[in-house]
């Protein structure tokens, strides 16, 4: 056996592999290579060192887009984790102890079915639903509930909320699959922790914050990271619901529309690609960032 | 031709040739990594030639392929297929000509001009539209000028170039070449509808004070005088502006745009229709239009809600689906802003557009050039009039054409402008400022903005070109 062991191994992942070098860890290499060039997407490539850093540095917009992404990396993670936390709670346990089982609160089934909907949506599809849900005249669904004389609010095309908004549906998209993993994680507790907890008393905030969180300390810490990727991204929402596009007056810019007009608009491949190593090194730095903070001891079962 | 761009990529190619000489690297690799990355460093690959003569000017080889691709958007694709194909195969029924669509020409186009591969004409349009100044730049756009100096296609004794409306040449030209055909000639103007106008007895407004004025009435109406998409088309806003602007100061106002001048941002004509345009918006619109789209606004004027709409000819054709029975386009000049407007009155912003180019790196690209040429043949173009209620650049074309009555509204625009037409390529020739322009035109328009923040706004980022 002990004979056989490496063509084995390499035989499996000779093809993931393989596809990962070509699809991912080349296409990172050109970007970094791409980066220290002008190329407009078209035609000669020119070298021209840190150039696209240095204008990156100075670019207004760029410290914006971070800023945005941080916004968003510290916001939606934190929402989505605790909202989904509370309704995983409810959807498990929130029903207190009978006959020695514990249960969620009464038609908690047809909830989590409710609750992994938006999840099946496809983003694109959510940003339109939401595009109208947001609209600032009356076909608007918000403003169109709204009693008469009272608005209309402007949502997407008002700075201050535009962002809010883009947050909201991606807490409201997420939430979903994270209630499903943690339910998951709390389906794995056993039912004695729960049980002797209650005979002693325990209250369900007791509960949740004693028993539940601790004993799901790993799978929020992987939650975190997710979601964090996930802020690091928000592409799509950006691009189909905000007005100009990031905007108003680049309000809701993020780093990837940024690399996405740089690279297919303004035919500044090179810049984009500067941008691109920048959101390569931030979301890394989150990575190792996150999984250094909250590492601690796991709970043994 | 391209020589002047192509001379950064010799040392590049002769290096690898040289690389490959010495074998150090295998023939298939240099091909492949030029394709990567470069986007068509290769040398031309062999190209479709045939005999010259007087019915083929441009010495398209007859038995070549020809691939075409058209955006299929507002004009739709069916004056290709219907007119220009047929008359292609009219002339050379050998050829077997390959027709493709797409909504999004760079996604499609441009993996295809980095593989070397690119399609003979491409209709460059549409939101996903290539940079042409980049393409021209690389070297992958085909020279146009024997086209424009070869005899039109049906009117005996002139050449191309003679046959268009005066200007549209120069709007096809890169540093003093044609690499480009705009195609397609767009007025602009404030769009209403004419039987509400002529129901409520609104005469059109000559002079601003005309303007404002009507604007009140319309506002005690109960309809929303003026109105343009902040959220994805505060350009025919900035049109508007700068329209007005052209007519205060001249067309001066827009070359100094071109050019990047310095302060040409912060001449005073363009304030003072920045100013005036700025009242509009505070006084006779509404805030709500930031967050809308163009289509949702059109909607809107389609069922009275709107009065004024700024936009350019196709928006008839556009809205065709949506237009109610007895909603008659029509078209007016922008009103005089001052009483001493350099411009007449009837002056208006008329460009030609719709980019169409041949590829300089395709396998043929006279015909692709012979393609343009049947485009630009009189009865092809009234065709494509007619298909499209656009108005082409070959002059006289849609003339004693009864098509719509926004299309015979936008003739008589023309007509009545005679030589006083303008436009400007500003927004093409430096994209990010097109970018900042509509933001910052929503400034403007619907926060409160000044014309004195919106120039300084505009002239520190073409400052930073």
């Amino acid at each position: 056996m002990r004979h056989g062991k490496y063509p084995f191994i390499i035989g499996f992942l000779a093809v993931p592999v393989a596809l990962y070098v070509t699809f991912v860890v080349a296409a990172y290499l050109q970007t970094f290579q791409l980066a220290l060039t002008d190329w407009s997407g078209l035609g000669p490539i020119t070298y021209v060192g840190f150039d696209n850093f240095v204008t990156m540095w100075n670019d207004e917009l760029f410290w914006r887009s971070v800023q945005h992404n941080l916004f968003l990396l510290f916001a939606l993670p934190l929402l989505t984790i605790v909202i989904a936390l509370v309704f995983a709670f409810l959807l498990n346990v929130g029903g207190g102890t009978r006959g020695g089982i514990t249960r969620g609160v009464r038609g908690s089934k047809l909830y989590r079915v409710i609750f992994f909907f938006p999840q099946l949506l496809a983003l694109a599809i959510v940003a339109v639903i939401f595009g109208r849900v947001f609209s600032p005249d009356q076909s608007g669904m918000i403003n169109g509930l709204l009693p008469a004389g009272w608005g209309p609010i402007l949502f997407l095309a008002d700075k201050d909320l535009a962002l809010l908004c883009i947050l909201v549906v991606l807490v409201w998209q997420a939430v979903g699959f994270y209630v499903v993993l943690f339910s998951a994680g709390m389906g794995s507790v056993p039912q004695e922790i729960y049980e002797a907890a209650a005979l002693d008393g325990a209250s369900r905030v007791t509960l949740f914050f004693r028993v539940t969180v601790p004993l799901l300390w790993s799978t929020i810490q992987v939650a975190w990271v997710y979601l964090g990727i996930a802020a690091f991204d928000a592409f799509a929402l950006v691009n189909i619901m905000t007005v100009e596009r990031g905007g108003p007056d680049g309000a809701t810019s993020v780093l990837a529309m940024m690399i996405y007009r740089n690279a297919f608009e303004f035919s500044q491949a090179g810049y984009a690609s500067a941008l691109g190593v920048s959101l390569f090194i931030l979301t890394l730095a989150f990575a190792a960032l996150t999984l250094r903070v909250t590492r601690r001891d796991a709970v043994e079962l | 031709m391209s020589d002047v761009f192509a001379q950064p990529e010799w040392d590049r190619r002769t290096l690898l040739r040289r690389a490959a000489a010495v074998g150090l690297l295998a023939t298939p690799a240099v091909s492949m990594l030029s394709a990567c990355v470069s986007g068509g460093s290769d040398e031309p690959q062999d190209q479709a030639e045939g005999e010259k003569s007087n019915t083929n000017p441009l010495g398209v080889d007859p038995k070549a392929p020809l691939e075409v691709i058209i955006f299929n958007g507002g004009l739709g694709t069916k004056y290709a297929t219907d007119v220009d194909i047929p008359s292609y195969n009219k002339l050379y029924p050998e050829a077997k000509v390959t027709f493709s669509q797409t909504t999004e020409v760079g996604k499609v186009v441009q993996p295809r001009i980095n593989a070397g591969d690119p399609p003979d004409m491409v209709n460059n349009a549409g939101a996903g539209l290539m940079d042409m100044a980049a393409i021209v730049k690389a070297g992958q756009a085909q020279d146009l000028t024997d086209l424009f100096n070869a005899p039109s296609l049906d009117i005996a004794g002139k050449t191309v170039k003679d046959t268009l409306v005066p200007g549209a040449y120069d709007q096809n030209l890169f540093d003093g070449k044609p690499y480009v055909l705009n195609y397609a000639f767009t007025v602009y103007g404030l769009w209403y509808n004419a039987a509400l106008f002529k129901k409520n007895n609104w005469t059109l407004p000559k002079t601003w004070a005309e303007f404002t004025a009507l604007c009140d009435k319309i506002k005690a109406a109960g309809i929303t005088p003026f109105a343009y998409a902040g959220a994805n088309a505060a350009y025919y806003q900035y049109l508007a502006i700068l329209t007005s602007a052209a007519k205060i100061g001249g067309t001066e106002v827009l070359k100094a745009l071109d050019e990047n001048a310095d302060g040409a941002w912060t001449a005073e004509p363009i304030k003072q229709a920045a100013a005036a345009w700025a009242e509009i918006g505070a006084k006779y619109s509404d805030r709500k239009f930031a967050g809308l789209r163009h289509t949702e606004v059109q909607l809107q004027q389609n069922q009275d809600r709107v009065a004024f709409y700024p936009c350019g000819s196709w928006l008839e054709n556009e809205q065709a689906k949506d237009t109610p029975a007895g909603f008659e386009y029509a078209v007016i000049p922008l009103p005089s802003v001052t009483g001493a407007d350099k411009l007449p009155q009837t002056a208006i912003y008329a460009a030609a557009g719709e980019m169409y180019y041949a590829s300089s790196k395709g396998k043929n690209p006279r015909g692709g050039m012979e393609y343009l040429r049947h485009m630009l043949g009189k009865a092809n173009a009234a065709e494509f009039t007619k298909l499209t209620k656009v108005l082409t650049v070959v002059q006289g074309a849609a003339d004693g054409l009864t098509v719509s009555p926004g299309l015979t509204s936008g003739n008589e625009l023309v007509k009545a402008a005679g030589s006083d037409y303008f436009g400007y390529r500003w927004p093409d020739l430096y994209k990010k400022l097109d970018t900042e322009c509509q933001a910052a035109t929503n400034q403007l328009m619907f926060q409160g903005g000044t014309a004195d923040a919106f120039c300084a706004r505009m002239q520190k980022a073409a400052d930073a070109v």
